[in-house]
This record gives structure tokens, C-alpha cells and sequence, in this order.
């Protein structure tokens, strides 16, 4: 078969020739099986409209089932009726053309005028619709008019039409039938037709009209056989028997020449079937209802909302061989691993062909089963028939064990070590999925190493994820080269590890590693043992610094030297003599001064130490040095505890009386600038009106006293409070969150303006109209730990809500904007050459990112450090 | 009113007119048709200012990027 390339796809209307040439047989009767249970030919499930029984062939394509697609079958209507699907579009037609002359209701200046346009708007099919938008609305003026509403072509009085919904219109008080607007639509011409919006070529406007309805293929509206034997019909089979029956009745009817009004309603019955054929959810008319009282899924039921063919099966597929449950958090297990509990294991299997070397261990999987956790579910024989395991009968899985041979394949239960894809919606960048290795535990949840959550962005308040087991070995393989987590350590987005240590690894690296930190040997051991790490510890050393335990997890010949996130920022650093641990040095693997902290290996971050292991030593040191750290925190944290109170954020009255001396002060400078305000005294800066610089002034100086009162808080707050050795390692959160406990929360703002909106002239009732000081304008003097006035904790809430507005606001925006960015570029890929290419083959850069640097691999995005290998190659030298 | 030539405009990076034979060149470099090339309108006014035709291609140097010189090539098209 040769390719051939799509060059353009037209939409168009089946017409009635069109509906009689794709089907394959006329139905005329509405029963479906013979007594024998055959279909009926010309039936509803004539066996030329496709195959649903296994075995048979179809009549029309002559292949099997679950080959041959089904074909259409087509009914012939009595009478026409309404396609509810187009009535608005009829509506339009209608009001748009003459009943008399069926001329499009515009003079011939209008039709050349908007000819013309609509030919020059073709090109672009936004401007098109405008143009028809319009011409639409004209060309019905006319009928509106009280006077002159007469046709501009015949001088016939036009007639107000009205739609009632969903398949009714009305002429003045008299009720138009869809063979009347058949014979109207019909004889519009093709030129009209197109100032109408249609493309006569490829519909007609009379065929919005149904005379002949397609019926679906069996295939799509399968019948089951219930376990009696009965059998039980679809639902769109069940309208179209209504539809033929009622369609028979009015052709009987017709034909004996009944009275009119009895032909009407039956007509009338028609359209309603076929409405409710189409959408049984249409407002204003009763759903058709199944013989039990259940209301009928017919065609657009099947498509709309979340239980629709689009929602879910098109844009989210159920998948095989996957689990979803909730995640919880596990420092046991390695980063590259997933805890995956027993029942999944159990239900998700792996095939495995037997040979010689894994068929006694395949025997005994067999032979345990399916209940029990290493064993197997099916096998697959060598004509590729499968088997199931039973679970209760010992004797059958004896043999099926005994016949298992070369060329078996057994599809066995997960097991520790089988590599899987793990998955958090939503599945952003490609950190979103990867690849774990199983580690099989009990109980119903995922377990997780903490330092994975990063690039996932889990936490464990209910987080749930997804795990699928690739089949083959090819899958698995290219999963473990690719996706394996070890791997995406750094991250190709800005060549930091994403994967790292969060929160307390970082402050329990901290009080491992600070100085004065000891340990007796005998601890020691047992923390190494904890770490999995098999270290001797030597026999005359009775005590371990923290530095010394800690160096134990670095290779021998590392050597790094940086300033850590505790470090003071002296204005002369001293660097190996810094008194306050805030200068790390190693040396040939050695952890001589500094302690470790967000610096050294927090994920998300510049971080010096991981960085260097995974990107000098390999992803498997630094896999190795993340699986230990954790548990030897662990161990620590244990130990020594951590904990939070409110004690952390209490300064003592000397401190108080400090700060609330700057803030009495600043608020005195604020009163200063208001007064010169009012005498006339400020001089207005550049370009601002004198109002602005005044509140310019009055924040500048509210700020300036809140970060002094900071500063004094701060250097009350000592590292001997866990909340500062949060802050301050980098685990979670800062000092200004913490001084804002302890000092003194400052201004609280909306759009970057003091709070000045609310009553008339002021924020709140408590103060007076145009009051510019700072406690009316939002200047919250109190910290958290004091507690808020009333009026400031409404002020604080203000503040606060801007917060959350922004955050929801920004989320909602960047979201779409990556949707946008990642359906432009889903088709681009680096090729060989380096160069990107789209699907075409269109080069789009003619070298990855200018440079053809991966960032992943690069040095913070850099091709290279260059510093470091100077440095290196003197040390060598 | 005075013309004002883009090209001499310091954010303005190096437009050069490739001859026939470097078009063949880098075609052949890159394994590609000429309708595979990124594309330029003959009305851009550096295209102008350099008095380039179109169906010609031109070989853009950048020099301000963070990976150095970076070179491009568009096809000048009407
Ligand atoms: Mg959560
Ligand atoms: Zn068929
Ligand atoms: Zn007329
Ligand atoms: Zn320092």
C-alpha cells in the first residue's frame, strides 16, 4: 500500500441517496429472532449488518467477528421528519428564505454585497462565520418588519415563523410539516443555499430533513444472551423497533387512505421516536422508557459527559496491568524503589517463558497458585491457549505443574525486584512517571522513599498513584535504562537534583553533623547497621563525632569546599575557620568543618554535595548515599528528637522592649509624615502626586521598622530552637516567617497598596474617615505569638485572601498556558544530528537549545565547569 | 524622513546571504529538502536591509546567547 498524505477533510450531511448507498438492507420488519433463534432477514439484526456471534462469518464482508466492522442498514420513512439535530439550522433556512419564491429574503445589492465578502472571508474560517453570522440576521429583517415585510424578490407579505422546540415551527397560527419545509428547502438554490452557510456540494439544505434513516450496525448495538438463554436487546435496537412499528402503522394508514387527523398524530409519534433515537435527554419531551420504567441510553447518550465515549474511553483509557492506591511514606525502601502491596502483587502478573534454567522455579509458582504471594495465575500453552490456576484445587495445580515445559509461558505474580512505572497524576513532565523497582510488603498501601516526592510533587495526605507492569523483557529493560529513578536524580529541566532530601533529612543532617555532636561506639554501630552499611568501626575509638559518622557515607577521594545555607555572610568570610559550622570542607572523603544542611543535598535546590556525587561518581553513588542518609537521619532523629513549641518564637522582655521600641518609632516617623502632609511641608518626588509620595514614604518607613524589629528578633533567635534550625538549614520555611511569630507581622497589603478600602473613606468603622496612620491602614504591630487585635486580624485576613486569589488565579493560568506549550511541542524531537525537528522533519533549531547541551547532564546548565576541572587538574599536577 | 538600517542596530544580529553552492552545502549537511528550512519573509526588514530575494537563504549569527555563537538558516520566502 502506498502512503498517501491527508491534504483536507470536508464535513458534510448524509443525504438520502447517500444513506440508501452505504446500507446494505432495507429493514422493514421490527422483529429481531425466528423461533429458532436466527435473525430475520430484512430484521433489525439481519445478519448483513455485521457479526456478534463468535464463529459465524458476516454476510457482507464475510469475515469473523471481532474483524468485520458491521455495516449499515437503512429505513425508509413513511413520511419525513425532523433531524432534531439540525431543528435550529432548519429554523435559520426557514426564516431566512421566501415560502413563495424560495429566494434567500435579501434585494439583489445585499446578495452581490455579501457574496462578495463571503468569497473574500473563505480563507479564514473564523471571518467566514462572522460573515454568515451576519447575512443570517439580515436576511431575516425582513419577516420582523410591521411594514413593508414583503419578499424582495416575488412582492409576496412575509409570514412570522416560530420555532417551538424541539421539532416544531409554526407559520403564523398554522403548523408547518416536515414535508411542507422538505419541499421549501428543496427547491433553494445552490447559490442562496451558500449565503445560507451551506457547501451545497456536500449538503443540500433539504437534507437536514430525514427520509431515510441509517440503522446502525449490530455490531455497535450488540444483543446479550442471558444466562436463562433469553435474549436480552440494546437499547438503540429497542427505539428502532419502535421506530419501524410505528413507521409501518403510518404507511398502513396512509395507504387505506385513513382520516388525516389519525395520519397526523401517528406522524406526529414518528418524529418522536426518531427524536428520542437521537437524544433521549431532549427538553420538552418525555424520555422514551424500557418496558421496566428505565429511562433508554440511545446515540447521544452514549457520547455526553463523564460517562460518555469521549470523557472515558477516548481521552482516559482504562488500562490493563495496572493498580491505583494510596501512597504512604517508607525511608526503608530505596528511592528506586515502590512498596507494592500483597493483594496487587497477587493480581498483577508478569508473563515468564519457561526453558530450561526457569522451569523448576516456574513449577513452584505453579504449584503455590494464586493465592498465595509468590505464585502465578495462568499458564499459557505452546498453541497459546491459557490456562487458569485454580486456587483451591491442589491436585489440578500439581499437574498443571508436571506438564509445564520449554516453550510454556507462565504469568506469574509480581516480585520483588520486577520493574514497574509509577505514576502521579498530573503527570506534568516526564518526572511524572517512573520507573521503581517492586518490593512486595503488606497491608493495602504504595510505599515510598521520602527524597521521590519532589519530582512526583506527592505528599501523603491522601495522595494516590498508579503502577503499571510493562510485559516484556524489551519494555522492562528500556524502562530500567531510561525511567529508572536513580537516573533522574538531576533534572533535565534546570540541572539540579529534583530528587533529594526534604524537611526533617535536612534539619536531622544538621544535628548530625553540627559541632559537639557525639556519639558512643556502641551507637554508632547500631545506627551504621539502621543505614545498611556495612562499615567495621574500628575498636579503639570508644567516641564518633557526627562528622565522623557522616563521612562514612562519601566515597574516599571525594573533595568539596562551600559556604552552607547557615553560613553568616560575614563581610570577611573566614572560610575553614568559620566558627559557626557555615563553611564546609572535605577532604579525600572526609567531613572536616561545616555542617550538612539544605546546602548539601536538598532536592529542588542548588545543592553542592549530591550534585557532585551523581555527577562525578555516578547515579548509583548517589542513589546509594540518599537510600543511607535517610535511615541514618532516621536513626538520629530517634535519638535526639525533634520538636516544635512555642517557646521556639517567645524573646524575652528584653527583646520585646526593643522592638516595640522601633515600631513606636516608626509609627512616630509615619505621624511626622502625615502631619507635614497636612501643613503642606512634603515635597512631592518626581512624577507622583503629593498622595502617593506620602504613602511611598509612610510604607518605605513602615517596612524599614518591621525589618528592624526583625533583626532584633532574629538575634534572639538562636540555633538552640528547632524552628530556627528549620529555617535556617533550609528545611522548612524562614526567618521572616518565624520573626513574623516572634516581632511582628508589618504591613498587610492588597494590589501593593496600604489597606485603605471597606466603609466610606476608611477601612474599618473602628477609625476615622480619611485616617492615614498606620494602624488604620492595614500595620499589623502584634506578632503571631502576641496575637492579632481584632481590627489587625481583619487587616490580616485581607491581606490574606489577595493570597489565595493570586494563587488560584496563577494556577488556573499557568496551567492552561503549559497545555498550550505542550501540544505545540509534543511532535518535536532531537534528532541524531542534533538538530530538532518537528514530524515533518522541518528543522526547528538547528542545534538542541544552541548549544546541544542536555541539561541534565550539564554542569547547572552549562556544558562544562570549568573552574572545577582547573582546579582538579592542579590538584593532580 | 531618514531610513533607518537595522542592521546596524547593536541587538540586531549577523544576516548573511549564503551562495548557491552553501545552500547545496548544508542541504546536503543536514539531509534535508530546502522546504524543510525554517522560514523568513522577504519583507522582514532585515531581509530588505541586506537585499535578499526570496527563494534565497540567509545564515543568521547570533551572538548573545548564553551558548555563545549560535547560527540558524532561513529560507526567504514571499
Ligand atoms: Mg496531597
Ligand atoms: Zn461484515
Ligand atoms: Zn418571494
Ligand atoms: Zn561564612
Amino acid at each position: 500500500m502506498s502512503l498517501k498524505v491527508i491534504k483536507e477533510i470536508k464535513f458534510g450531511i448524509l443525504s438520502p441517496e447517500a444513506i440508501r448507498k452505504m446500507s446494505v438492507v432495507k429493514i422493514v420488519t421490527a422483529d429481531t429472532y425466528d423461533d429458532e433463534g436466527y435473525p430475520i432477514e430484512k430484521g433489525l439484526v439481519d445478519p448483513r449488518l455485521g457479526v456478534i456471534d463468535p464463529g459465524l462469518k458476516c454476510r457482507t464482508c464475510g469475515m469473523r467477528f471481532g474483524e468485520c466492522p458491521g455495516h449499515f442498514g437503512h429505513i425508509e420513512l413513511a413520511r419525513p421528519v425532523i433531524h432534531m439535530g439540525y431543528a435550529k439550522e432548519i429554523y435559520k433556512v426557514l426564516k431566512g428564505v421566501c415560502h413563495n419564491c424560495h429566494r434567500v429574503l435579501l434585494d439583489n445589492e445585499e446578495i452581490k454585497k455579501y457574496a462578495r465578502r463571503l468569497k473574500e472571508a473563505r480563507v479564514r474560517d473564523v471571518e467566514k462565520q462572522k460573515v454568515l453570522k451576519i447575512i443570517a440576521k439580515q436576511a431575516a429583517r425582513r419577516r420582523r418588519y410591521t411594514k413593508n415585510n414583503i419578499c424582495p424578490h416575488c412582492g409576496v407579505e412575509l409570514p412570522r415563523i416560530r420555532f417551538e422546540k424541539p421539532t416544531t415551527y409554526m407559520e403564523n397560527t398554522e403548523k408547518l410539516s416536515p414535508s411542507d419545509i422538505r419541499a421549501r428547502l428543496e427547491k433553494i438554490s445552490a447559490e442562496d443555499a451558500e449565503l445560507l452557510g451551506f457547501d451545497p456540494e456536500v449538503a443540500r439544505p433539504e437534507w437536514l430533513i430525514l427520509t431515510a434513516l441509517p440503522v446502525a450496525p449490530v455490531t455497535v448495538r450488540p444483543s446479550i444472551t442471558l444466562e436463562s438463554g433469553a435474549r436480552s436487546e440494546d437499547d438503540m435496537t429497542h427505539k428502532l423497533v419502535d421506530i419501524i412499528r410505528i413507521n409501518q402503522r403510518l404507511r398502513e394508514n396512509i395507504d387505506a387512505g385513513a382520516p388525516q387527523l389519525i395520519v397526523e398524530d401517528l406522524w406526529e409519534l414518528l418524529q418522536y421516536h426518531v427524536t428520542t433515537y437521537f437524544d433521549n435527554e431532549v427538553s420538552g419531551v418525555p424520555p422514551a422508557r424500557h418496558r421496566s420504567g428505565r429511562v433508554l441510553k440511545t446515540l447521544a447518550q452514549r457520547l455526553k459527559g463523564k460517562e460518555g465515549r469521549f470523557r472515558n474511553n477516548l481521552s482516559g483509557k482504562r488500562v490493563d496491568f495496572s493498580a491505583r492506591t494510596v501512597i504512604s511514606p517508607d525511608p526503608n525502601v530505596s528511592i528506586n524503589e515502590v512498596g507494592v502491596p500483597s493483594p496487587v502483587a497477587m493480581e498483577l502478573t508478569i508473563p515468564e517463558r519457561v526453558t530450561y534454567k526457569t522451569r523448576d522455579e516456574l513449577r513452584s509458582l505453579v504449584l503455590r497458585g494464586p493465592s498465595q504471594h509468590p505464585g502465578a495465575n495462568y499458564i499459557i500453552r505452546t498453541d497459546g491457549r491459557r490456562k487458569r490456576i485454580p486456587a483451591n484445587d491442589e491436585e489440578l495445580r500439581k499437574t498443571l505443574a508436571e506438564e509445564l515445559d520449554v516453550g510454556y509461558v507462565v504469568e506469574r505474580h509480581l516480585q520483588d525486584g520486577d520493574v514497574v512505572l509509577f505514576n502521579r497524576q498530573p503527570s506534568l513532565h516526564r518526572l511524572s512517571i517512573m520507573a521503581h523497582e517492586v518490593r512486595v510488603m503488606p497491608y493495602r498501601t504504595f510505599r515510598l522513599n521520602l527524597c521521590v516526592c519532589p519530582p512526583y510533587n506527592a505528599d501523603f495526605d491522601g495522595d494516590e498513584m498508579n503502577l503499571h507492569v510493562p510485559q516484556t523483557e524489551e519494555a522492562q529493560a528500556e524502562a530500567l535504562i531510561l525511567m529508572r529513578v536513580q537516573e533522574q536524580i538531576i533534572s533535565p529541566r534546570y540541572g539540579e537534583p529534583v530528587i533529594g532530601g526534604v524537611q526533617d533529612y535536612i534539619s536531622g543532617a544538621y544535628i548530625l553533623t553540627r559541632e559537639g555532636t557525639e556519639f558512643s561506639r556502641r551507637e554508632v554501630e547500631e545506627m551504621l547497621c539502621m543505614a545498611g552499611l556495612g562499615v567495621e568501626t574500628s575498636q579503639d575509638k570508644e567516641i564518633w563525632t557526627g562528622k565522623e559518622v557522616f563521612s562514612l557515607l562519601l566515597p574516599p577521594d571525594l573533595n568539596v569546599e562551600y559556604k552552607n545555607k547557615i553560613c553568616r555572610r560575614c563581610t570577611t568570610c573566614k572560610e575553614k575557620e568559620c566558627p559557626y559550622d557555615g563553611y564546609v570542607v572535605i577532604k579525600d572523603g572526609k567531613l572536616l568543618k561545616g555542617a550538612i544542611d539544605g546546602m548539601a543535598y536538598k532536592a529542588r535546590s542548588e545543592c553542592k554535595l549530591l550534585d557532585k556525587l551523581v555527577k562525578d561518581y555516578g547515579t548509583d553513588t548517589g542513589r546509594k548515599f540518599l537510600d543511607s542518609i535517610t535511615r541514618l537521619i532516621l536513626w538520629v532523629l530517634g535519638m535526639k528528637g525533634i520538636t516544635v513549641d512555642m517557646n521556639d518564637v517567645e524573646l524575652d522582655q528584653d527583646a520585646k522592649d526593643r522592638i516595640d521600641e522601633v515600631l513606636q518609632d516608626g509609627e512616630n516617623k509615619v505621624d511626622k509624615l502625615i502631619e507635614a502632609y497636612h501643613n503642606g511641608e512634603l515635597e512631592p518626588l518626581p512624577g507622583q502626586s503629593l498622595e502617593e509620595t506620602l504613602e511611598k514614604k509612610i510604607m518605605q518607613v513602615l517596612a524599614a521598622a518591621r525589618d528592624r524589629a526583625g533583626q532584633i528578633a532574629e538575634e534572639y533567635l538562636g540555633m538552640e530552637r528547632f524552628s530556627v534550625i528549620m529555617a535556617k538549614t533550609g528545611a522548612k520555611g524562614n526567618m521572616l516567617d518565624l520573626t513574623q511569630m516572634a516581632a511582628c507581622l508589618g504591613q498587610m497589603s492588597v494590589r501593593g497598596e496600604r489597606l485603605h478600602r471597606g466603609y466610606n473613606n476608611r477601612s474599618l468603622s473602628h477609625f476615622k474617615e480619611n485616617e492615614l496612620s498606620a494602624r488604620s491602614r492595614g500595620f499589623v504591630r502584634s506578632s503571631y505569638n502576641k496575637g492579632l487585635s481584632p481590627t489587625e486580624f481583619f487587616f490580616h485576613a485581607m491581606g490574606g485572601r489577595e493570597g489565595l486569589v493570586d494563587t488560584a488565579v496563577r494556577t488556573a493560568q499557568s496551567g492552561y498556558m503549559q497545555r498550550r506549550l505542550m501540544n505545540a511541542m509534543q511532535d518535536l524531537k532531537v534528532e541524531y544530528d542534533r538538530t530538532v525537528r518537528d514530524n515533518t522533519g522541518l528543522v526547528i533549531q538547528f542545534m538542541y537549545g544552541e548549544d546541544g547541551v542536555d541539561p541534565a547532564r550539564s554542569d547547572y546548565g552549562k556544558a562544562v565547569d570549568i573552574d572545577w576541572i582547573i582546579h582538579k587538574h592542579m590538584e593532580a599536577v | 524622513m531618514k531610513k533607518i538600517d537595522p542592521t546596524h542596530h547593536e541587538l540586531v544580529p549577523r544576516h548573511v546571504v549564503l551562495e548557491e553552492e552553501e545552500v547545496e552545502k548544508l542541504l546536503h549537511v543536514y539531509n534535508i529538502t530546502r522546504d524543510k528550512l525554517p522560514l523568513i519573509k522577504a519583507a522582514d526588514p532585515v531581509v530588505k536591509a541586506i537585499g535578499a530575494r526570496p527563494g534565497q537563504v540567509i545564515k543568521i549569527i547570533r551572538t548573545g546567547s548564553p551558548a555563545g555563537e549560535a547560527v540558524t538558516y532561513r529560507l526567504i520566502i514571499k
